[in-house]
Parts: structure tokens; sequence; C-alpha cells
């Protein structure tokens, strides 16, 4: 803001402990002026900023890149009720841009670290760490926040939080209860490129909505590692995916660890050897490190300027200033500066949150081997490892769980079964449980002939 | 605490992937300075200070004030804030430039930084040359006439400035420099060189080592696209007076040749042979004629490139290496950049591929090389002064040179060289980003009239609308521009600081915005203008 030489004169009215002279006076600006792009239904007034002060209440989920922009933002902005999820510890290569930690720090957890530092710095900020998983709390836990901003990076956990407030979701004679809204404001990042979306559960699009934006990860076809390989990639593969396996350097069952020098040059000197057999060249350990981890390259300013967009959509939000934005942002600096925004749509049939039952196509003869490929590789649904189960003579009938070794080995023979052979019929309903979200969804059986 | 060359490498792992060691050795060789440790000054800052930047120096005569430490509003949020607060205490005691070096040094022990506790102009009244030193100079929230008056002595010193403003909800920074060369451009989606319209003399020969009918079936289906598509394509030339297919007929056509050859099973049917579906999807773009883009054409033109003396950039040098070559050896074409794409293929088979184009691009890199030492022969350099690697980098990215140049700032602001026709047309979509920069170059009017910045104080409000507004009108009349600007723009105004652009200038890797950029964080729009 603009410099200025003296001190402005205080409104006392939201001195809580700790605030000084002028400590709010920009975001007073914001709040308490109208303006013709304000939104249409903000009244300026000075009780916005006690709301965004006092009752306010945040969850970040992620304390990596994005989160520790988020977190900094949002409790320099004024909000002091934050919550925090990571289940990660931290790792010295989280510090070229993770700002919050510092070299002592490696080892602990994201969540507490970064909480301790907000609170120690910013006085009346109240952030709560959880070293949890998302999936470790329910739904009566993610109830209680105004807003979720999430800094992830994975897709799944992004299906994952965005079903579970879609279950939050209440109807009345089918119209939506918009108090049962909570606004999920998504940021993801990758090199020079990030993005930023709005999602209004129930009202605009959801992840599931435009799953097509996240292309599947491409993996080396298995010949091609096995016994053609090209690149020094591929060299790396076959040691990460058959040789040790085959060898288990570590002992029994010790799986390969990313995050352990030892086995990276483990898996390097083997990478190595197997090129040399080939006159492939180009094998290091840095290419390694990331083949095995799928590491993604990041910097300081591309998560800087996705959770600054992120935070200011929260803001917006919050306080009911300005229009948020609608609904994503695209962003990309490798050549020059470009931004590009558009309304992304909702999907008519979207499994997540359309509420119309899905439709399953096959003839009787179809195998269950053939229904669990589809879930897994048709564009829309990309499921992970999807559990089925069926209601068959009035019991609750497993038909295939990948998850569980046992169940995995009692149901693995119904694959090769057909559907007409499990004994399910036209209109059955499958019940579908998977990673990629928190409620089962449901499909309807079409049996074609 | 030095840290180790190891620990180094853990740290700036993800960025390492970005630009290479090569680019972190720039970036930890250069020294910035920073204008205004204010709130998008210091977290522009520590965003070159997490990565690594060699050093800093802070110039700032200012005091921290209480909103210093409030800061500002979510996405320009000041991390020295966060420590300021354990300052408040007595905060007229300390500097704004002192507190803010100490904070980010915190971030990385890497770094170096120093503060300088003096006002830009003082600076510029008693020692100008102190800026000579920096590779680059950030000045944030500076009045138009310490602007101004920066800029020239930087343009004059060849330093690299960005000018950095954050009003309201809307972002602008302005890069000046005289001329900034990229060879490490990173292209999106660069189209592969592949040479297949005129196949050099080693591929021709590698192309006639295979026998496509007499072939073994494992052979066959394991036979690289490249070398399916040059084959067809001799047949296509003998019938077609060795003339590529043009349109999309005759891409047509050619893709159904090459379906000809995919071999059948006892039944009838062919046999799946993926390599063939690659050539096939590849025809497109394969069947490119090589040529050099206009970009590249134009930095050959240069008179840089022209006229080499001692004092040549290497840079240039190179280009005109590149130039001689591609008008002697290189027949029209750049140097090879020698690398394919993976495709299916058996292992012998492609690494002998690869080879084929790899060693040309080797070739090719030592004439020119022969070419760059005959040149600073001739300037009575010698040939260490250009590195063997620099000469390589150089040709495998030769397709993908860029040259940026921005207008001074002078020139921007002066009436006689406004760019009337950027900022008229930009007006078009009236609710663009065009204007947000009008309001910024009226506001800093006020600035000057006032000495102060409209609507700081509540009562001051209304008042300050009428002002702003005469001072958008003289500004538009000062420079003939028959535009309009709404009055809602008038009444409201904010930001987005930036830091890649500092990284890119140093690295001299990706390329740079050319040269006026303006966020608009309301619509979370942006838009991109050359003033």
């Amino acid at each position: 803001m603009a410099d200025v030489e003296e001190p402005m004169a205080v409104d006392g009215e939201h001195m809580g402990s700790g605030d000084w002279d002028g400590r709010w006076n920009h975001v007073k600006k914001f709040l308490e002026r109208p303006g013709p792009f304000t939104h249409p239904d903000f009244e300026p007034s000075t009780e916005s900023l006690g709301f965004l002060l006092e009752t306010c209440k945040i969850l970040v989920i992620g304390a990596g890149g994005l989160g520790c922009e988020l977190l900094k933002n949002l409790a320099l902005s004024g909000l002091r009720h934050i919550h925090v999820i990571d289940m990660d510890t931290i790792d010295i290569s989280n510090l070229n841009r993770q700002f919050l930690f510092r070299p002592k720090d490696v080892g602990r957890p994201k969540a507490d670290v970064a909480a301790d530092f907000v609170n120690n710095r910013i006085p009346g900020c109240q952030v709560v760490p959880h070293f949890k998983k998302i999936q470790d709390f329910d739904e009566s836990f993610y109830r209680q926040f105004h807003i979720i901003v999430c800094g992830l990076d994975s897709v799944i956990a992004r299906r994952w939080m965005n079903g579970m407030l879609i279950s939050l979701l209440s109807y009345e004679d089918g119209v939506l209860d918009p108090s049962s809204i909570i606004p999920l404001i998504d940021g993801g990042t990758e090199g020079f490129k990030g993005n930023a979306r709005v999602i209004l559960p129930g009202m605009t699009a959801c992840i599931d909505c435009t799953l097509e934006l996240y292309p599947p990860q491409i993996n080396f076809p298995m010949c091609t590692i096995a016994s053609m390989p090209r690149l020094p990639e591929h060299c790396i593969e076959y040691v990460r995916m058959l040789q040790w396996p085959k060898d288990t350097p570590f002992g029994d069952g010790v799986c390969l660890d990313g995050d352990n020098p030892e086995h990276i040059q483990w898996v390097f000197q083997r990478a190595q050897e197997r090129a040399a057999n080939y006159n492939i060249t180009g094998v290091t350990y840095r290419l390694t490190q990331g083949v095995v981890k799928r590491i993604i390259p990041a910097v300081a300013s591309t998560n800087a300027v996705i959770a600054a967009a992120c935070s200011t959509e929260v803001f917006k939000i919050a306080s009911s200033a300005y229009i948020p934005l609608n609904n994503y942002l695209v962003f990309n600096d490798v050549d020059g500066l470009y931004t590009y925004t558009f309304e992304a749509e909702r999907k008519e049939n979207c499994s997540a949150c359309s509420q119309v039952p899905q439709d399953l196509q096959f003839p009787p003869s179809a195998k269950l081997q053939e229904v669990l490929k589809y879930l897994t590789e048709n564009a829309s649904l990309q499921m992970k490892s999807p559990a089925i189960t069926a209601t068959l003579e009035g019991k609750n009938k497993t038909l295939y769980l990948q998850t569980i070794a046992s169940i995995e080995e009692r149901t693995r023979p119904n694959l090769c079964k057909t559907l007409k052979e499990l004994g399910l019929s036209d209109g059955q309903e499958l019940a579908v449980a998977d990673v990629t979200t928190p409620q089962t969804v449901l499909f309807k059986l079409k049996l074609t002939s | 605490m030095a840290a180790t060359k190891a620990s180094k490498e853990q740290k700036y792992d993800r960025q390492l992937r970005l630009w290479g060691d090569h680019g972190q050795e720039a970036l930890e060789n250069a020294h910035v300075c920073l204008i205004n440790a204010s709130a998008s000054g210091t977290e522009i800052l520590k965003n070159l200070v997490l990565p690594g930047i060699g050093a800093f120096t802070i110039v700032d005569g200012h005091k921290v004030s209480g909103e210093d430490v409030g800061n500002n509003i979510g996405r320009v949020s000041n991390v020295t804030s966060l420590c300021y607060t354990i300052v408040i205490s007595n905060p007229c005691l300390h500097n704004r430039a002192q507190a803010a070096t100490e904070l980010l040094q915190e971030l990385n022990s890497d770094v170096s930084g120093n503060f300088v506790e003096e006002s830009p102009d003082k600076l510029l009244d008693n020692d100008p040359e102190f800026f000579h030193r920096f590779s680059l100079v950030i000045g944030v929230q500076l009045p138009e006439g310490t602007c101004l008056r920066l800029g020239s002595v930087l343009w004059n010193a060849n330093v690299p400035f960005l000018v950095c403003r954050t009003y309201g909800l809307t972002g602008y920074m302005r890069l000046v420099v005289k001329e900034h060369t990229v060879v490490e451009s990173h292209p999106d989606n660069a189209l592969e060189d592949l040479r297949l319209d005129q196949p050099f003399a080693e591929l021709k020969s590698h192309i006639q080592s295979y026998d496509l009918e007499g072939m073994e079936k494992k052979d066959h289906i394991h036979t690289p696209w490249i070398i399916i598509v040059a084959k067809y394509l001799e047949k296509w030339f003998s019938d077609h007076n060795f003339q590529l297919p043009k349109n999309y007929k005759e891409k047509e056509a050619f893709r159904q040749l090459i379906r000809q050859g995919i071999l059948t099973k006892e039944n009838g049917t062919p046999e799946d042979e993926e390599n063939f579906e690659e050539a096939i999807k590849n025809v497109n773009t394969a069947l490119n004629p090589t040529k050099i883009s206009s970009i590249v054409e134009d930095i050959f033109n240069e008179e840089q490139c022209n006229d080499i003396t001692a004092q040549t950039p290497a840079f240039w040098v190179l280009a005109r290496a590149v130039r001689e070559f591609v008008q002697n050896e290189g027949g029209g074409n750049l140097p090879l950049r020698g690398s394919i794409p993976d495709m299916i293929a058996d292992s012998e088979k492609f690494i002998n591929l690869q080879n084929v184009y790899r060693e040309k691009a080797m070739q090719d890199a030592s004439v020119v090389s022969k070419h760059v030492e005959s040149l600073l022969q001739s300037v009575g350099k010698t040939s260490e002064s250009i590195s063997e690697q620099d000469i390589k980098l150089f040709c495998k990215n030769a397709a993908f040179l860029r040259v940026v140049r921005c207008r001074s700032l002078a020139e921007e602001y002066g009436a006689e060289t406004v760019n009337k026709d950027e900022i008229t047309s930009s007006m078009d979509g009236a609710d663009g980003e065009m204007v947000l920069y009008l309001m910024l170059r009226s506001v800093d009017r006020f600035y000057q009239q006032h000495s102060r910045y409209p609507g700081v104080y509540d009562y001051q409000v209304e008042e300050d609308i009428s002002r702003l507004k005469l001072c958008v009108h003289s500004l538009l009349q000062e420079y003939g521009l028959n535009v309009n600007v709404k009055d809602d723009y008038i009444h409201e105004l904010y930001v987005w600081p930036h830091v890649q652009l500092v990284i890119k200038i140093i690295t001299r890797q990706f390329v740079p915005f050319n040269n006026t950029f303006i966020y608009n964080a309301m619509s979370q729009t942006s838009a991109t203008f050359q003033l």
C-alpha cells in the first residue's frame, strides 16, 4: 500500500488483544468502503472486520508449498481461526519454498511446525495443526468450517475432499439448502504452471465435473521396461518394478522408499548397469530419484502466485465484499506471463455431484473384470482400486475388493465370472467404493442383449 | 554456516530440475537491489532468497509503522511482517531496511543480505553509481519522479530495472531492459528436428541399411517410425517428382501408403504393428519442411550480429557463428539439434538411430565452433572466452533463441514517444486492464501534486475522487488520447508482485514479458502490453 508517514486515527472497535495502531487499516479500507465492483449484496460496515477476525473459521489442507503461503496470507488478512491438515514431515528439499520451516525442523510434522511459526509471530492468530490424513476426519469435523482451501499434491485427495463436501449438502424437497454449502478453493502448481479454482459444491463445477483436465498419469508399457529399454527412464523403472521385488536388497518385504538415499543409490547403480548393457546414456542420480519419486519440479514464486489468487478468493468470500472468481484461473509463466480465466461447466451426469445415478451398460456375458476395467479407465471416473458390492438375495455381497489382501484373494475368482453367472440382473444397483470418494457411488446395471 | 554442496543440491533439488546447475550458478552469482521494503518488496525478495540468490541489498529510508506490521491483504503478504511483531514495542527505532534484511536472512543462510538506510532520491543525488553494481534493481511503489530518474541511470548503465506497484486490487509490473538475450527459452511443444524432408548423408545411409520388405517379422514390428516414414517418402518422391505431400489429400494418401506396408496375418487381417501406427500418426508433423523461424532469421539480421567487435557479448558472437554455418556448411539449415523422441522400437535400432542424430549434431557443433574461433581471433580474443559447453548449448537451442528489448521509461512517459496505438487499441475492451494502467499513471500524478496518495484517510475520499478525475483528464489530454475512462475505475483500484521475472533475467532461461503486466485481482484477469 502507499507509504504513509503519519499513523492514522484508530477505530477502537476491533482492538483485540495484541492489536495496535493501524494494524488493520488496509483490511478496513476494503470492508468499510463501497465501490462499483463490490458484491451486489455487500454492505460496507465495520462489522465485516469483526466477522473476519473473530468468527470465520478456515481449513487449510496441506502445509507444503501452497500451504505455507496460504497460512501466511490468511493470517495476515486477519483470519484468526485456522486449522491445517498435513500428513507429511519436513524434508530438506522442502526448504527452497516452504518458508515456515528451517533446517532444524527437518523430520518434524509440517502441520505442527507451520502452526507454531504462525502462532508465534502473528499475535491473536490461532492455527490448529493436524498431523493426519484428510481421510482420518469425518463429516462432523469438516462441517465446522466456513471455507476450505486446498494446497494438495494429489488428484485422489482432491476428489476425496470434493466428495466429502458434496456429502454435506442438504436438500429440502429437491432444493439445495445454501447454508449447507462450504466453498472449496483449490490450488495446484507444477513448475511454472498453476491453477486456482472456486468450487461451490452443488452449484458450480466440482473436481469430478472436470476430471478430463487432469490427464491420467502416463506409465511406460511393461514390454518396453522388461525387454526393450530405450531411455534412461526405462532402465530406472526396470530396477524399481522388477529387480527390486526380486532381489529384495534391504530385506524381505522392505519396500522401495524414495526418501531413503541408500535405496535410491542402489536403484541408481543397477539402472546404470542395465543402461550400459543397452548402450543407453543419461542415467543420473537426480534422474533416478525423479523417476522413483515421480518428482514434480517446484519453485517458490509459482506457489506464491497461486496461493495469492486462492487467498484473494477466501477473502472475497469471507467478507462477501467482492464477486468471487467464476471459476477457474490458469497461470503459466514459461514465456512471458500468462493467465486465463474461464467458467468450468458442471457435468450433467457427474458421478460426484449430479445426484443422477450412473448407468453401467454391459452384456450379461461380460466378465466382472470388464466392469472393473471400465471403472478405472473411463476418463470421467478414473477410479483407482474400486470395490464392488451388490445386494443379492437380500444380502450384501462383495463381488470384488482389492485393498484387503484376504478379501482380494477370496473374491478374485469372481473377476473371470460373467455378470449372469454372478447372479446380477438388469436394473441391479451396484455400490462402488474407492479412494477417490468418501461415499460409495451407486451404479445402475443395464444388461444389454 | 556454509552449506555443503550436497545439502545445497538436496535443498534446491526441485528448482534445479527447472533451470539446471548452470541456472542455479547464475542465480548465486547475482546481486539484486530492492528499493522499499514494503509488503510487495519483501514478498518479492522472499521468493528470491528462498531459491538462493547470491546477495540482496535493500534501500529504504522508512521506519517501521503500525501499518507495515499489520500489512496488506492476503495476496501481497509480507513475511517480514511476521517478524515485525516482535519489535513492535518501539517501532520508530527500527528502520524498515534493517528489519527486513534480518528477517529475510533467516529464510536462507546461503544468501548475504545488506541494507542502506537511505531514500533512493538521496542516493541518486549523491551517488548514482551506487546502482551500477547490481544484476537487477527492483523499485517498489516509487513515485513517478524517482522512477524516471532511476530509470535513466539504470538504462545508461545497462542494469535491468523492474518497476512494481500495487494499488488497491491492481498489480503492475514494468520491465525495463535494453536488450535481454535468451538461449534456453524452454518452449512448450517444440517441433522435433528430424530432417526427413532433406535427410543428411549419414541419415540417408542409415535408412539404406533397412530393407523393410526383406526383414523378418520381429524386426519389422520393431523398426522406428522415423525409418518407416523415410522409406515411404523415398517411394513417394520417385512418384511425385520429389515433392513432399503438401495438402491434406496428399498427406492422407501418404498415410495410406504406409498403412499398406503393415504385415498381414495368414487370414488376411493386418498385424498389430504399433510402430506403423506411430508413423501414420506422425505424418502431419514429420513432413514439415525444415526451415528457420522468422524470429531466428531476425536475430541473424540484427546489427549486433553483423558488427562483431571485442566488446560483442557471447550471444551475438555465437549467433554470427551459427549464421556463418547456415550460409555455408549447413546448406541453409541450423546445426542439427540431435535429439529424437522416444518411439516403439527395439533397443538396438533405437540407440543406433539416436546415435546417427547425435553424432551429426556434434559434427555441426564443432563446425560452428571453428567459426566461433575465427570470429574471436579476428577481434583479438582467445577461443577460451566462449566455452565448448556454451557452443553446444547454443547449437542445441538454435531454433529457440529469443531477444527481448524494452522501451525505456522515458520513451513510455514522453509526450512525443508515448505508445498511443497500443493504449487506444487496448481500450476497445473498455473494461480491460489498460484502464487500470491509465489509473495508475493518474494516481502517480495525484501523488506528484498532493504529496500523498488519494483516499488514504476516510474523510478525503469524496474530494479525492474529483481530484483524481482531474488527473486522469490531464493525462489523457497531454498524450492526446481520445479514450474514455469510466468513473468506476477512478473509484476503485489493487496487486500482484511477481518474482519469476527476476529469475528469468538472471539465469537467461525462459522468456520475460515485454514490457508491462497488469493484474486485476477483482476479476482475476491479467494482460501484457508493450508500452
